[in-house]
Formats: C-alpha cells, sequence, structure tokens
C-alpha cells in the first residue's frame, strides 16, 4: 500500500502563528481548526473550570459584534461553531461552505482575538454550566472518569483535575477574570490556524495574514510540568448510585507521554488489548464470550505529560464483581504471556490501512493536521506512520504492557447500583 | 450518477462512483424495523441484527473477527423503526470481502443458542444503558405515549419482559422471513468502476431465492383527539421536557415545510442520520433557542424531525436550567409555538432556514459512508430519487406552507407533552 500523503504547506507568520493548509476538493466546502495552546492545564490553581467556562462565552460577543451579530452571521450560513477545551488545546472548529470562507475565518479571528465577554452572556452560560454538572452528577459513566483520573493524578497534577470545574468555582468566576486569563493565554505563538478544503493556499494564506497577521501578544509562560507519582498499590472507589440502571466501570494505569519512543508500542498493545474488530481481547472476553456488557474496551490518551490507558466497561449490578475479575484476568494474561504475534500484526495492518478512511474527510485531515503540529510530528507524519508501526517488535509491544500495566497497580472505580 | 439494477432474485442494488478516495463503502438495508414486531415480540429486530455479526456458514465464529480489519475496513449496523441496516467501509480491494459478508449475512446466519443466550444480556445491558440516562428514557416514554396503535411507539431496543422471554427460534424465524433478497436494497459507493461492481453483486448475490414476504401491519395511528402528558419523577439532578406532535412521513410534501419550520425553532440538524446527529445545528439565532436558552431558562433545547416512512412524531426537547421549574419552561415554549402558529415565519428566517438546510446536505455528504447511507435509507423508507430531490423540495418551501404546516401540526390536541421531574438523588420513587 502506497500512500501520497497529505503533503499540507505550512507556513508560520511572523508573529508565530502557524498555518497548515491543504487544498482538497470533495466538497465545496472548508475546514477551519484553529488551536490555541491555552487547555484546561491553564487553569489557575484555585479556580479549576476557568478555561472551560471562558469557551461557552469567547464567541458570545467581540470588540466590534455583539453575541446576535455573530449568532446571525453563523447561522445564516448554516454554520456550527465548536469551542471545546481539552486538557491542553483551546480549540475552534467549524465547517463553512467555500464561498464564505473569507469572512467566516474574520468571525473567528475577532472572536479568538477580542472576546468581549459581556456580563449578561457570563451569567446566562454560567447557568448552562451549572446545570452540565449537575448532569454529570447523575451520570455514572463521567463519575466513575472523573474519580478515576483523581486517582490516578492526584493534585497537584492537571490530569486529575475536573475539566468543568466545581459550581463554587464556577459561580464565584467573574468577567475580569476571565479576560485576564483570556489576555495571559491566548497568544500567536501559542495559536495554530489549519485550514482543509477547496480553497487555494494562496488564498488561504492571505486571509489568516489579514486576520492573525497584526496580532501582538506576549508569549505566554510555559505550564510547568508536573511529575507524575505512579500508583504503587491497588485502589478501588465505588460511587453507589441506587437510582441507576446499570453501572460503569472505569480501570486503568498511567502510562507515557505521546513523544515518548514507547508510543508506538504501546499504541499496538493497546489496541490489541481494547480496540481490535469488537474491542479487542477486552471486547471478547466481557462481550462476546460471556454476554456481560454492551461495551469494553481500552483506550490510551497519551499526552504533553505521561497520559492514562482507561479501560471501560457497562454492566448490570449483578454482573460487577464479574467482570472487574475479568479485566483483572485479561489485565494479567497480558502482562504475563503477552500479545501474540498474530494479533500485533493484525493491529499494525488495521491501523496502516485504515489511513484512507481516518483522512477522507476535511474535518479528519484537520484533525489529524493539528495532532501532528501540536506534538511536533512533522508534515510528513501520515507518509512515516506506517513504518513507525512496522518497527515495532512483539518483545517491545509486550514490554510496554508489563512496564505500565498490573492487576496490583490498578486504579479502579465502580459507580452506579451497587455498595459493597 | 447513480445506477440501479435489479438482480432475478429482487435484490436491487445501487452503485455510486466516488473517487475522491482509495475507498469502498457497501451497505445492505432490510425492510424490516421495529415497525413490523408484534406484541411480545417487540425488539426483536434489534437482536436479529446484533446476531447477524456472530458467524455464517462460510464465515466461522473465530473468523469473524478481523475479517474487515485486515483491509483496514470497519463495520457495523443499526435498526431503527422502518430499517435494519449493515455496513462496512474499507479500502476498494476489500470489495469483493464486503459483498461476500454481506450475501453470508442475508442467507447463513447461525444462531447458535448459546450466542443469543449471550446476546440476551448484552441487549438488556444496552436498555440499562438507555435508561442511566434520563433525557433518553423520557423520549421512550413520550412516544410510547403519542401513540396508542401504530407499532412505531414501542422503542426499537425492546421492552424488557419481551427480551428476558424470547426465544431463539422467534429470532432466526424473524430472520428467515425478512432477510430474503427482495426485501433488501444493496448499496456499493466509492472508488469503483460501476459495471464492475454488479457484476460482483451478482455473484454474491444471485443464487440467494427470493421468498415470500410476511403481511405487514396494516394499523394507520388514530388521530389524536387531545394532549396527553407523561410526567416521570425518578431520583435524578436536571428536569427535561419533550414535546411531541404527530407529523408527516417522507412521502408527505408536508415533511418538507415542516423541516423548514424546524430549522427557523431549533436550528437545521439535515437528514443523514448517520452523520449529521453528531455535530450540532447553527441554533443560536433560532427562536427557541432564543426564548429559552436565551433567557437562562434551559440549557439546550433540540428539534428531532427524522425522515420516516410513516407518519412519526416531530420532538422539542429541552433541558431546564437547573433550578427553573418544568412549567415555566412549558409555559415559554407553548407561546412562542403559538406565536409561529398565529404568524408564521419571517421571509428572512424562511431564506436562513433554507440556507442552513442547504449547506448541511453538503456538509453531511463529505464521505463515501455518508453519501452510500443517504441512498440506501431513502431508498429504504420512500425511494432514492427523494434522496437526489433534496435541494428543489428545500428551495420550494413557501411562507405559506411553513404557516399551513404550524396551524396543522402544532396545535394543543396534536401534542404529547413529557416531564422528567427528578426526585432528590437518595429518595424511593
Amino acid at each position: 500500500m502506497t500512500l501520497t500523503g497529505i503533503a499540507p504547506i505550512r507556513t508560520t507568520l511572523a508573529n508565530g502563528v502557524s498555518l497548515l493548509a491543504k487544498r482538497t476538493k470533495t466538497t465545496p466546502a472548508v475546514t477551519i481548526n484553529i488551536a490555541v495552546r491555552a487547555g484546561s492545564v491553564c487553569d489557575p490553581a484555585d479556580a479549576p473550570g476557568a478555561m472551560c467556562l471562558l469557551s461557552k462565552v469567547i464567541d458570545r460577543g467581540t470588540a466590534v459584534r455583539s453575541a446576535d451579530d455573530i449568532a446571525e452571521a453563523l447561522d445564516s450560513r448554516g454554520i456550527s461553531l465548536g469551542v471545546t477545551v481539552t486538557r491542553h488545546l483551546f480549540s475552534f472548529i467549524c465547517t463553512c461552505l467555500a464561498d464564505d470562507f473569507d469572512e467566516v475565518m474574520s468571525l473567528v479571528g475577532d472572536i479568538i482575538r477580542t472576546p468581549s465577554l459581556p456580563e449578561d452572556e457570563l451569567e446566562t452560560r454560567k447557568g448552562e454550566v451549572l446545570t452540565m454538572l449537575r448532569q454529570d452528577e447523575d451520570n455514572p459513566g463521567v463519575r466513575a472518569t472523573e474519580a478515576l483520573m483523581e486517582l490516578l493524578y492526584p493534585a497537584p497534577h492537571p490530569y486529575g483535575r475536573r475539566s468543568k470545574g466545581s459550581a463554587a468555582v464556577v459561580e464565584g468566576l467573574s468577567r475580569d477574570r476571565l479576560a485576564t486569563l483570556h489576555a495571559a493565554r491566548f497568544a500567536p505563538s501559542e495559536t495554530s490556524v489549519v485550514i482543509v478544503g477547496d480553497v487555494e493556499p494562496d488564498q488561504v494564506e492571505a486571509v489568516v495574514s489579514r486576520v492573525f497577521g497584526d496580532w501582538k501578544a506576549p508569549t505566554p509562560e510555559p505550564v510547568a510540568a508536573v511529575k507524575l507519582v505512579p500508583a504503587t498499590a491497588r485502589r478501588q472507589v465505588v460511587i453507589p448510585m441506587m437510582n441507576k440502571a446499570q453501572a460503569d466501570i472505569a480501570y486503568g494505569f498511567t502510562t507515557m507521554a505521546r513523544r515518548d519512543p514507547e508510543y508506538y508500542a504501546g499504541w499496538l498493545m493497546n489496541h490489541a488489548f481494547g480496540q481490535y474488530s469488537m474491542s479487542g481481547r477486552l471486547g471478547d472476553s466481557i462481550r462476546e464470550r460471556q454476554g456481560m456488557a454492551y461495551y469494553a474496551y481500552s483506550q490510551l490518551d497519551a499526552n504533553v505529560m505521561e497520559g492514562p490507558l482507561l479501560i471501560r466497561a457497562g454492566v448490570s449490578a449483578a454482573n460487577i464483581d464479574r467482570a472487574v475479575a475479568s479485566i483483572d484476568e485479561e489485565v494479567r494474561k497480558l502482562v504475563t504471556e503477552g500479545l501474540t504475534q498474530k494479533e500485533l500484526d493484525d493491529s499494525r495492518r488495521f491501523l496502516i490501512y485504515a489511513m484512507p478512511r481516518a483522512l477522507e474527510t476535511n474535518a479528519g485531515i484537520a484533525n489529524y493536521l493539528q495532532t501532528a503540529e501540536f506534538f511536533g510530528l512533522g508534515l510528513d507524519y501520515d507518509v512515516r506512520v506506517p513504518d513507525l508501526l512496522r518497527s515495532v517488535t512483539l518483545d517491545q509491544a509486550n514490554a510496554v504492557a508489563k512496564k505500565y500495566l498490573s492487576v496490583d497497580r490498578a486504579c479502579v472505580v465502580i459507580a452506579g447500583p451497587y455498595s459493597a | 450518477m447513480l445506477r440501479r439494477a435489479t438482480l432475478d432474485n429482487g435484490l436491487t442494488v445501487l452503485v455510486q462512483e466516488e473517487h475522491t478516495a482509495p475507498l469502498a463503502s457497501v451497505w445492505c438495508w432490510y425492510k424490516v424495523g421495529s415497525k413490523d414486531e408484534r406484541a411480545g415480540l417487540t425488539g426483536v429486530s434489534h437482536w436479529v441484527e446484533h446476531m447477524n455479526f456472530k458467524g455464517t456458514t462460510n464465515i466461522p465464529r473465530d473468523q469473524v473477527k478481523g475479517i474487515i480489519e485486515q483491509f483496514g475496513g470497519s463495520w457495523n449496523g443499526y435498526t431503527w423503526i422502518d430499517q435494519t441496516t449493515y455496513l462496512e467501509t474499507a479500502t476498494k480491494d476489500a470489495l469483493d470481502r464486503m459483498l461476500f459478508i454481506e450475501a453470508e449475512r442475508m442467507a447463513n446466519c447461525l444462531y447458535h443458542p448459546d450466542d443469543c443466550e449471550s446476546e440476551r444480556s448484552v441487549i438488556i445491558s444496552e436498555l440499562h444503558g438507555g435508561e442511566n440516562d434520563p433525557d433518553q428514557f423520557l423520549d421512550q416514554e413520550v412516544v410510547a405515549t403519542a401513540f396508542k396503535a401504530h407499532p412505531y411507539g414501542h422503542p426499537t431496543i425492546g421492552w424488557l419482559a419481551d427480551l428476558e422471554t424470547m426465544t431463539r427460534d422467534d429470532l432466526y424465524g424473524y430472520y428467515k422471513r425478512y432477510y430474503v433478497p427482495n426485501n433488501a436494497t444493496l448499496v456499493i459507493v466509492g472508488d469503483v468502476d460501476t459495471d464492475d461492481a454488479l457484476r460482483r453483486a451478482e455473484q454474491h448475490f444471485g443464487k440467494i431465492p427470493r421468498a415470500a414476504l410476511p403481511p405487514r401491519q396494516r394499523t394507520v395511528e388514530p388521530e389524536q383527539t387531545g394532549e396527553r402528558r407523561v410526567t416521570i419523577r425518578k431520583p435524578g439532578t436536571t428536569a427535561y421536557l419533550k414535546v411531541a406532535y404527530h407529523s408527516p412521513g417522507i412521502c408527505d410534501p408536508k415533511f418538507y415545510a415542516l423541516l423548514v419550520l424546524d430549522a427557523a425553532l431549533t436550528g437545521a440538524y439535515g437528514l443523514n442520520l448517520w452523520s449529521s446527529f453528531r455535530l450540532p445545528p447553527p441554533q443560536r439565532s433560532t427562536r427557541l433557542y432564543r426564548a429559552l436558552v436565551g433567557k437562562g431558562l434551559a440549557s439546550a433545547v433540540n428539534g428531532s424531525l427524522l425522515p420516516t416512512e410513516l407518519p412519526f412524531v416531530y420532538i422539542i426537547s429541552v433541558t431546564a436550567t437547573d433550578g427553573t421549574p418544568l412549567a415555566a419552561v412549558e409555559g415559554e415554549l407553548v407561546d412562542e409555538l403559538g406565536k409561529v402558529v398565529r404568524d408564521g415565519i419571517t421571509p428572512a428566517e424562511l431564506v436562513k432556514a433554507k440556507a442552513q438546510l442547504q449547506a448541511r446536505l453538503v456538509f453531511e455528504n463529505d464521505s463515501v459512508t455518508n453519501i452510500a447511507h443517504q441512498i440506501g435509507y431513502f431508498e429504504t423508507i420512500a425511494g432514492a430519487d427523494v434522496f437526489t430531490n433534496f435541494r428543489p423540495r428545500i428551495a420550494g418551501v413557501t411562507l405559506e406552507d411553513v404557516a399551513d404546516v404550524a396551524r396543522a401540526i402544532l396545535s394543543e390536541s396534536n401534542r404529547t407533552v413529557g416531564w422528567f421531574d427528578p426526585l432528590p438523588v437518595g429518595t424511593v420513587a
């Protein structure tokens, strides 16, 4: 299988904004994916959730546009602007018709650079976030995952914090506090613009230069990495939610950073363990053979700092103990016996051959390029991935499992109709 | 260009070349869904779908895993009220493999008794997972309340008691009755040659015999003659409101007017169940967003008008903000709907709603998988030309059409109101 590669055009504006552009002609549309390195790790220590609240209000008014103006500009073009915050990135993502590209870029640039954060909009958005927090309290999946992250990443590690924060913090956040945070963290040096779609790269460069070229803001202080203290003993937390029909299990470990050379071995190991076909070995055991759950899978979220490997399953109260025991058994087998060469080869082949699907749509390509840019993986990353995966040996994949996974050091959270 | 062929056994084959990526997507659609289920067998269509991933005469159980993944492919399926469908999308060299899988699925699934039993608890787990979400639970109750005769009223996953008692013979009998070529549509979209794809379809499916189909259920939902209400009081943290109105099926011209009205009320989701509903609609300038979210009464509002063969329900869903009484939310919603019934929408709203819908048609057809879904979906419920005629149909909607459909649909006697009014967590319901 040969891949010609995405081969995007990359430039950096004089102020540090990076731009990646790829022309496609599949549909007369363009995906705009702009990321600012201002994720929830940038939340002030006393205000977890601040970046999340900022993301809810940042597009509700700018220096020159009211909330109504923005709503009208987006809605009249059929555009849904997604503003999201992950651990490290504050992202603005939308797809528009190619004919609307210039005006939409101007609008999104305005939102990023000069949000006015109107008081009345802030109050309304706080009400929404407080409602979301209440919804999360009643969601076993969210409760289990958040509690597991707290166990794996104890304070002051930022990965253990709830990205939406708490009701008390959200209620207390002022407009000035959010404006200060925006001024401190939004800067050209932190911004990468990815444009994929039916628009000429020259036009993209001209538009992005016009929108961002005169933006000046000092480079923020980097967020200090926090040393991770891996678990040394098994811990289990139960969150009784007796009003629920079934329980969510979240079971996990801390693992590696995305730039760690072990990452590709970890990627393949996790894929064979909890992803391949109907969710790898975990799906085989818990769903297919034992019929205990609608879903059972694992995911590896290697990040700037050491990310988690999370195992998730949703099971009835009667099956919780058996499901945890089955996860234990699969982890133990993986660590002691390892994957087989066939399992490794199957996952490797799948991941390589699945790339054209991942890179079929504008949104898919834009997401891929933004990830590669964020982690510094290079413009030809998509072309190099097959060889990076081919170079992983069975011993390396099994060594990674042995290094990071252990039944005796697992953190386990059960949220649902269970009180044992 | 879409090419249509019908094999001698009645299988409809639709092929469209798309040479934008080295991929092909194959979908096999069956005209069977939860509307075809009788009392006592609710959920059988969906359970049959699950069983059809568990090995066939020529794909032993232990070879299912990896059969499409070795081509980098994904496969999946879903069941809803009118249809059951299965898909594979993979590199184009897997076309034969995909057609082989679908032909096997049509004719040779095994239904081993142990697999049926094992899947019973998987499906009950899926049902319980849905019930964990109060919004989803309320949706199920509202739809069941809105229909008193037609099988559109019961949930596709089925009622728990039926799932607990259904037998292997029930499942296998249902499979044998409905999984026949003259009840199916095969859709192939991607980097293929049409003539070659049609030849391969004939090779894989041509020998599967046609069979007589069971008579369809003929129940027609009687006209609703008064408001219905359902109030659920269970422990929870958040209050939800749903208002459902009986609404036209896809072949009724009023469907398009209601689609435009929904866009003006809550923003245009689009018409692709496979892709559109993953992308929130543009809605901040819409009437109900401004009235409910803009005023702080709700944290979310959504409209759901789904293309169906027969009249279904248009549902408006609202999440109340913490502390806001549902009566206040409902009052505001009913007031806003009253305005649109009285005055219709404005010319500017009409232009904007149409622009949104036309843009969504571009956004939701950006992959071979999404295009193939749309062709098969509409062929199954009405005819593929419905899909190809969306643009003129939407463009042709007038202000009068929207005003007429608002008056016809959004009446008190046609609505079912559902509340999820939470009790404090820890109380016994």
